[in-house]
C-alpha cells in the first residue's frame, strides 16, 4: 500500500516510521505528480500556516479536494486537522476546508500548557495521546462520528473518508490508529483496483 | 486551562521541535516583523531586541529581551515564539518560562553568563542549544535540551561555519561505527556524556533530536545547502530584515527550505530578491560567537 504524507512541512518522518512498520510503503508528497499513484494521504503536525500557505502556493488544494471526492481516506494529525477543517475560529489562513468541523487553534495554551494524557478511543481503546499546542473541536456538522473525547471537545473524528485526530499519535509507539487508518485506505484501495479492472476490460 | 495530564515531559519538548521539521524560524525586533514572518510562512519566531548583526555593531553586553516587547509578539502571531537567554543564565530562562514563551534559545549570540550551561531538565518550556560538534550537541542533549542547531557564526550572512559544524557533527556520528565497547566508553568520558547516549547515537546514526542550520544563512541558496547536508530546518538572522526586501526574502527562504531539494524551484525563488545583508568575512571578525559555551 502506497500511502502519501505532506511533506511541505511538519513531523513527516515521525509518520513514515509507522506505516513502515507496518508494511505500508511511505511517499513523500510536495507537489501534485506526487498524487497520482497514492492509496491514502497523510497531512502531519507541523505549523498549519505554513502548510497552508505552501498548499495554496502549489496548488495542492484542488488536487487533495479532488482526491478526497473520489473517497481517498486522508488523515490529519493536529496541524493536518486544522487545515482539513471548514473553518478556524477567528483566523482566515488557507485551508482544504473538507471536514465539517469549526477548529480553534492553540485552545489549550502555549507549549507550557502542552500535555500528555490516556484518551479512551472508540473500537482501538485506551492510547496516550500526546497534545503538543493542540487545538480543539468547537463544532461539528452533518455525518461527524466522534471517536474519542477529552473534557468534552471531540479529540479524535471521522466523517466517511476523512480521519483526524487532534493529538500525535506519530509520536507514539503505538501503532493502531495507523492500522485503523490502513484499513480504511484498504477498502479504497480495492474499489479503486475493482474499478481499474473493469476499464481494462469491460466483458470481465 | 487545566488539562488533567502531564505537562513538561521530554517527548512534548522534543515533540514541538519535529512540528518545526522542514520549516524555517526567523529572529525578529517587533509585532510588525512578527507579522511578516508569519504572513510569509514561518514555523516560529525568534523574540530579539537586536538581530546578530546589530549586536556585533553595538558591542557592550547582549541581553535577553525586554519582556514587554516579547509579549507584544506573542500577542502578534499564532506561531511559536522563541526567545534568547545568556548561556548559563537560569534567572532570564525563568522569565521567559514565566512569559510564556514557547521554546529558550541558551544562545552565544547574547553575551554568556557563566562557564556552566542551564540545568535545562528543571524547566517546562523546551530548550535549543547551538553546537559546533558532537561532543557540544551531546552535552546539550544531556542537559536536557530538546533541539540542537548549528552554532555557525551568527551576523556574518557567511556560511562556512553552519556547513563545518553540520558536516563535522555527521561524520562523528557516522565514525562512531568503528569504535567498539571499551573504546566507546572512553570516547563517551572523554565527550562527559554518558555512554547510554553515545551507544544510542551510534546506533540510531543520527542526533535523538533535531538539528536545525543556524548561524550565517542569508539567502535560499544557503537555506537548500544546510538542508541538504542533513539539517531538519534552518534559522535565519539578520538575513531577512537586514535584506533589501525582506517579505520576499522570507518567502523564497521558507519555499527553499521544502524544496530544497529541486534546483528549479530554488532558482525560481531566488530571482530578483535585490541585495542581501552584506556579509563579514570570519578571518576579520574581532569576536567570533561560536566560540561562547563548549
Amino acid at each position: 500500500m502506497r500511502v502519501g504524507i505532506l511533506a511541505l512541512q511538519g513531523d513527516v518522518r515521525e509518520h513514515a516510521r509507522i506505516l513502515v512498520k507496518l508494511g505500508a510503503e511511505p511517499i513523500k508528497v510536495k507537489s501534485q505528480e506526487d498524487l497520482t499513484d497514492i492509496d491514502a494521504l497523510i497531512i502531519p503536525g507541523g505549523e498549519s500556516t505554513t502548510i497552508g500557505i505552501l498548499i495554496k502556493k502549489y496548488n495542492l488544494d484542488k488536487a487533495i479536494r479532488e482526491k478526497h471526492k473520489r473517497g481517498m481516506p486522508i488523515y490529519g494529525t493536529c496541524a493536518g486537522a486544522i487545515v482539513l477543517a471548514k473553518d478556524i475560529i477567528k483566523s482566515k489562513q488557507p485551508l482544504l476546508g473538507l471536514a465539517d468541523i469549526s477548529i480553534k487553534r492553540n485552545d489549550y495554551g502555549r507549549q507550557i500548557d502542552s500535555f500528555e494524557t490516556e484518551l479512551s478511543i472508540k473500537d482501538i481503546g485506551r492510547f496516550n495521546g500526546v497534545f503538543i499546542r493542540a487545538p480543539t473541536i468547537k463544532r461539528f456538522y452533518n455525518g461527524v462520528e466522534i471517536l474519542s473525547e477529552f473534557r468534552n471537545n471531540p479529540v479524535m473524528i471521522k466523517q466517511h473518508n476523512l480521519l483526524i485526530t487532534t493529538f500525535h499519535p506519530e509520536l507514539t509507539d503505538d501503532t493502531r490508529i495507523h492500522e485503523y487508518f490502513l484499513n480504511m485506505a484498504q477498502e479504497y484501495k480495492q474499489v479503486r483496483d475493482m474499478q481499474r479492472d473493469i476499464e481494462k476490460n469491460p466483458y470481465l | 486551562m487545566d488539562t488533567n495530564g502531564s505537562t513538561g515531559t521530554f517527548r512534548l519538548k522534543k515533540g514541538l521541535a519535529e512540528m518545526l521539521k522542514g520549516g524555517v524560524i526567523i529572529d525578529i525586533i517587533s509585532a510588525e516583523q512578527a507579522k511578516i514572518a508569519e504572513g510569509a510562512g514561518a514555523v516560529a519566531v525568534m523574540a530579539l531586541e537586536r538581530v546578530p548583526v546589530d549586536i556585533r555593531k553595538a558591542g557592550g553586553v547582549a541581553r535577553m529581551a525586554d519582556p514587554k516587547k516579547i509579549k507584544e509578539i506573542m500577542k502578534a502571531v499564532t506561531i511559536p515564539v522563541m526567545a534568547k537567554a545568556r548561556i548559563g543564565h537560569f534567572a532570564e530562562a525563568q522569565i521567559l518560562q514565566a512569559l510564556g514563551v514557547d521554546y529558550v534559545d541558551e544562545s552565544e549570540v547574547l553575551t554568556p553568563a557563566g562557564e556552566n550551561h542551564i540545568d535545562k531538565h528543571a524547566f517546562k518550556i523546551p530548550f535549543v542549544c547551538g553546537a559546533r560538534n558532537l561532543g557540544e550537541a551531546l552535552r546539550r542533549i544531556n542537559e536536557g535540551a530538546a533541539m540542537i542547531r548549528t552554532k555557525g557564526e551568527a551576523g556574518t550572512g557567511n556560511i562556512i561555519e553552519a556547513v563545518k559544524h553540520i558536516n563535522l557533527i555527521n561524520e562523528e556520528i557516522k565514525q562512531l561505527k568503528n569504535i567498539s565497547g571499551r573504546n566507546l566508553k572512553k570516547h563517551a568520558d572523554k565527550m562527559k556524556v554518558p555512554f547510554e547516549l553515545v551507544e544510542q547515537i551510534r546506533n540510531m546514526q543520527r542526533l535523538p533530536v533535531v538539528n536545525f542550520a543556524a548561524g550565517g544563512v542569508a539567502t535560499p541558496a544557503d537555506a537548500a545547502l544546510m538542508m541538504l547536508l542533513g539539517c531538519d530546518g534552518i534559522f535565519v538572522g539578520s538575513g531577512i530584515f537586514k535584506s533589501q526586501n525582506p517579505e520576499k526574502t522570507a518567502k523564497a527562504i521558507v519555499e527553499a527550505t521544502t524544496n530544497y531539494d529541486k534546483p528549479e524551484i530554488v532558482a525560481k525563488v531566488s530571482q530578483g530578491l535585490g541585495e542581501a545583508m552584506k556579509g563579514l568575512e570570519i578571518e576579520k571578525l574581532e569576536l567570533k560567537m561560536q566560540e561562547r559555551g563548549h
